[in-house]
């Protein structure tokens, strides 16, 4: 019974503290006026904040050992350019993750 | 607002397809650790932070201290402050929907809202399809994740390729590259200075440094 107490008080804690993180900046800048450096930080995170997303997706990717992270670097490029090309998110997508499918699952 | 519904929708499919798989994920693994599916629906209901929820199976599988649960979450979602600092003015005035869209503010909703017009019920329904589709493909992955007929390995991947199409998106809609560069740069740097576990915090540290920087420089630019 403890167990499932505890197990219980950990998603809570764990919630909350997810919650902390999302609310933070809107409790600290409610008031009525935006300080100009947070409205200036609105403007430009976005595209830095994607670029970090990016990054932070193909982490785990190894270039030192096999297979040096090929497979990510086709499925991306394949994706920027389909991208380029029609402008279609959904086809972008599509193409990307179905090349990475089967460049993981019978290439590499 | 039929309209709106449809553009999310049509928006989501992407984040349908990386939740389904990657929730699916979460169920198996919480399912593996002898975590039934009421426990797989309230951690994906209440925490609704995927990366943090994997972690979180360690945590309860290892009886972890709240302590150290509590400081594990704060350093996994501390990039969530980044995300709410970027909305503060976008969200406002959306009332009674502000607080549930600040909760359900994860990575890929924040990736669909962050940038381009977009109206406040748009806001509302990406957020509540996101954690729907978070929802059912973890309890799906809890029920019957085990007997799935086909190899999906590298389906996530279809998060990656949504990240990937919103950069390149948002580059073509302006001529101010040098914040996405920033973004990228400062990622790479720590990656490699601090490695994959903890270089989101100094990363963020970094970019924030930098567009500063840049702030200053371009507003004396400005002056003269």
């Amino acid at each position: 019974m403890s167990e499932i107490m505890h197990s219980g008080a950990l998603v809570a804690v764990i919630a909350l503290v997810t919650a902390f993180t999302r609310f933070l900046p809107f409790v600290v800048f409610s008031g009525r006026e935006t300080p100009k450096f947070i409205a200036y930080l609105g403007k430009v995170l976005p595209f830095s904040v994607m670029g970090m997303l990016c990054v932070y997706c193909l982490k785990g990717v190894s270039f030192v050992a096999a297979p040096h992270g090929i497979p990510e670097l086709i499925a991306v490029a394949l994706v920027v350019l389909v991208h380029l090309w029609r402008r279609n998110t959904l086809l972008s997508i599509i193409c990307g993750t179905a090349a990475y499918m089967l460049l993981v699952q019978l290439v590499f | 607002m039929k309209n709106e519904i449809k553009r999310a929708l049509r928006d989501t499919i992407p984040v349908l397809s990386g939740y389904m798989v990657l929730g699916m994920g979460f169920g198996i693994v919480m399912h593996s650790n002898g975590f039934g599916v009421w426990w797989t629906l309230a951690m994906s209901a209440l925490i609704y932070a995927g990366s943090m929820q994997y972690l979180a199976v360690d945590l309860l599988a290892g009886g972890a201290s709240l302590i150290s649960a509590a400081i594990a979450t704060l350093m996994v979602n501390a990039r969530h402050i980044f995300y709410g600092i970027s909305m503060v003015d976008r969200y406002k005035g959306t009332g009674a929907r502000k607080p549930y869209l600040i909760f359900a503010l994860t990575d890929e909703t924040y990736s669909l809202v962050c940038s381009g017009e977009k109206s406040k019920r748009y806001y509302l329904f990406v957020s509540v399809f996101d954690h729907i589709y978070w929802i059912c493909g973890s309890v799906i992955g809890s029920l019957l994740g085990q007997i799935i007929p086909f190899s999906t390995e590298g389906i996530d991947f279809a998060l990656t390729a949504l990240f990937v199409t919103v950069f390149v998106e948002q580059w073509k809609n302006t001529k101010d590259h040098i914040p996405a560069m920033v973004g990228v740069c400062a990622s790479v740097l720590c990656l490699v200075l601090f490695g994959k576990d903890d270089f989101l915090i100094p990363a963020m540290v970094l970019i924030t440094a930098a567009l500063s920087v840049l702030k200053v420089v371009r507003g004396e630019a400005e002056e003269k």
